[in-house]
């Protein structure tokens, strides 16, 4: 009795870690079966995401603070007037540092009025005693580990196969979690709609064939952009990451951001 | 109507000092004064629930007298617990996709879980286990719609037999049992809410939910405390000298273990000094000072830890008014001190730009969704049901039932 018993138990168990294991894929099946009907994207039918993998990058060194990147994206997003971006642009203004004081430079002054969408005005700091300055657009990171969808309480923002972090507003709740989450402020709620907002790489375009309207617009080509599983050889974007030592924002977060940026400075974070 | 809006929104911008990302610049906090409300109540229930447990799994004897008063405190805050989150919410309607689409990796979203299990399977069933010889007897001498409502409550079991009373307070027992893990976890999880946030130094820290989880339980003590003497004020009878001294006691005791952490977490910041300790140190010496160094640390810890110490030390000496009034004190400024904390806390992560470079001032709004009107209101309702309950459940007129004589079945 007490063999059977035993027996029976152990088949059992084995029978179970069995199906377990054959239910997996299925179950993996029905889920993204599942997100695939309920999740609400900007992206035409027909667009397969698991077919791309975007990449943003951000030549610093080139960016002129001209603005025009943060106003298409405020136009072509309609995002609302007031403190409320995808994208900016800030400034960095290293002087030089006080004689005799042992510094390398002087305190960084950092500003972005208005996002830099109107451009930037003069420098305080009279020329000479300026050691450098320079530009550096921002934007959503495209983490690979996203602190905002570990949050995110209803799975309304999530990362899709082809990199992009993006955002179901018909189930975002406005919790505004996500946006205390993320390192990098790249995150609002939308004071309209109520609910969180954040740049798509213009998800809408994208999955269409064109580049997202920062990227277009651009007179300095600062950002480039492309599909890495479809990138022709002489693409600019394969230029930039095999020319430059690239590096990300924050790194010691490691959230593994997909927008990689040359010509930074340790003050940048 | 968008332009009009936005301009009124572009008016009313925080003031900044320093650099802060363009997002950073609203102009109300995200999380104010509901989301300040919302771990505090949370932590009295666990607190409240800690203290009742006490009684239950440690038995201790003293605080019999209290252990209802609090069981029911920790009922009446707990059905309030989750109504600042959802007023908060810029889609108050789309609640219930928390519990029916949850992202488990989000702590929001299992909290809804164990605040659920929390309320139903622990709190509720403890209740009625302890309520429910009560139930039956309330049901008999008491008229009209009150006894029906009793009699509701009995659920149909009127068993009174030594054996189904004995089996009630078995199940009591477990309950209270698996009770003190679920409030640790209840409000352990509102710690890791704030502590999960790496991007965020003033929040992302491990020692975040334990320190939740200690001071939940000092401001329940010290909750039960409070409530506890106004009662027995308002209903001209006399204090149990036991029993308050022995709340005094593990008010004092759970305080002591709380400081010691929290003054660890400070030294630790401290030591490190890792990115954004100078902007910390802004936090500490600017925009916090009042709330943390007067609230937080001199009224709501070292003058209650003075207070209740030289109780522990000398407490035949003081004569019996004193005490009475010294705890009392202690008690209310631990209430305070546990407010200010969470303030802290809260604000505190959002006093700073997460670019490390710059910190914002908010001007708090009143009558707004996110204003200190909604958050009174939210914070004087449990006190209103906590009323409610006292006058149905813990009534003078209604003599409590003395369980029958020891019988087998007796744990």
């Amino acid at each position: 009795m007490k063999t059977s018993s035993s027996r029976r138990s152990a088949l059992v168990k084995l029978g179970g870690l069995l199906a377990g294991v054959l239910a997996l894929p299925v179950a993996r099946q029905v889920k993204a079966a599942v997100q695939q009907v309920l999740v609400t994207t900007p992206a035409p039918n027909g667009y397969d995401p698991t077919q791309h993998k975007w990449l943003m990058c951000v030549d610093a060194n080139k960016c002129i603070g001209c603005g025009l990147c943060a106003e298409s994206c405020k136009r072509e997003n309609g995002v609302p007037e007031g403190p409320y971006f995808r994208t900016w642009i800030e400034r960095y203004v290293i002087p030089k540092p006080a004689p005799g004081s042992g510094q390398t430079r002087g305190e960084v002054q950092v500003d972005s009025p208005d996002g830099g969408i109107h451009g930037f005005p003069e420098l305080s700091l009279p020329k000479d005693q300026i050691e450098f300055s320079f530009f550096v657009p921002k934007l959503c990171n495209l983490c690979a580990n996203p602190p905002c969808v570990q949050v995110c309480p209803v799975g309304a923002t999530f990362r899709a196969p082809d990199g992009a972090v993006l955002i179901d507003p018909k189930y975002c709740i406005g919790c505004a979690f996500c946006v205390q989450a993320c390192p990098y402020g790249s995150r609002f709620l939308n004071p309209v709609t109520k609910t969180a907002e954040k740049c798509t790489l213009c998800y809408h375009r994208i999955t269409r064939g064109l580049k997202p309207a920062c990227v277009e617009i651009c007179p300095a080509e600062a950002r480039l952009f492309g599909d890495m599983n479809h990138l022709p050889a002489d693409d600019p974007l394969q230029k930039f990451y095999e020319k430059n030592r690239v590096e990300v924002l924050k790194p010691h977060l490691g959230t593994e951001p997909r927008v990689l940026y040359a010509g930074l400075d340790k003050e940048v974070r | 109507m968008l332009g009009e809006m936005t301009n009124i929104v572009v008016e009313a911008l925080p003031q900044v000092e320093g650099y802060v990302f363009p997002n950073e610049t609203i102009p109300h906090p995200l999380w104010s004064t509901l989301i300040v409300v919302y771990p505090y109540i949370t932590g009295l229930v666990a607190g409240a629930f800690i203290m009742a447990s006490l009684v239950r799994v440690f038995k201790v004897k003293a605080l019999e007298p209290v252990y209802r008063l609090s069981m029911l405190t920790a009922l009446a805050f707990l059905l309030c617990a989750t109504l600042p989150l959802l007023c908060h919410l810029g889609h108050p309607e789309r609640c219930y996709e928390i519990m029916m689409t949850p992202h488990l990796t989000s702590p929001m979203a299992v909290f809804g879980f164990v605040y659920a299990w929390y309320l139903m399977a622990v709190l509720l069933l403890e209740l009625w286990f302890d309520f429910r010889l009560d139930f039956v007897h309330w049901a008999k001498i008491t008229p009209g719609l009150q006894g029906t409502l009793y009699r509701a409550l009995t659920l149909g079991v009127t068993d009174v037999s030594a054996s189904s009373v004995g089996l009630d307070m078995k199940m009591g027992r477990i309950l209270s049992i698996v009770g003190i893990p679920s409030a640790f976890l209840l409000h352990g999880y509102v710690g890791f809410i704030f502590g999960s946030i790496k991007a965020n130094p003033w929040w992302g820290n491990v020692l975040m939910p334990i320190m939740f989880i200690l001071s939940a339980i000092v401001s329940g003590i010290a909750l039960c405390v409070f409530v506890y003497q106004f009662l027995t004020w308002l209903r001209r009878q006399t204090v149990d000298m036991n029993c308050l001294d022995a709340m005094a006691m593990f008010l004092f005791y759970a305080l002591v273990v709380d400081a010691v952490v929290e003054g660890l977490d400070v030294l630790h910041r401290g030591f490190a000094a890792e990115e954004g300790f100078a902007v910390m140190q802004t936090m500490i010496r600017e925009k916090l000072f009042y709330t943390l160094n007067v609230g937080q640390i001199t009224l709501g810890t070292l003058l209650p830890l003075l207070m209740l110490g030289s109780l522990q030390l000398l407490r035949r000496r003081v004569p019996e008014a004193a005490r009475r009034t010294m705890i009392f004190f202690s008690g209310a400024l631990i209430l305070l001190g546990v407010l200010c904390m969470r303030w802290n806390v809260v604000m505190g992560g959002q006093f700073f730009s997460k670019s490390l470079r710059g910190v914002m001032s908010y001007k708090m709004e009143f009558a707004g969704q996110e204003g200190w009107l909604v958050s009174a209101i939210i914070m004087c309702l449990p006190v209103v049901i906590l009323t409610i309950l006292v006058k149905l459940f813990l009534s003078e007129r209604l003599p409590v039932t003395e369980p029958p004589l020891p019988g087998h079945s007796k744990p």
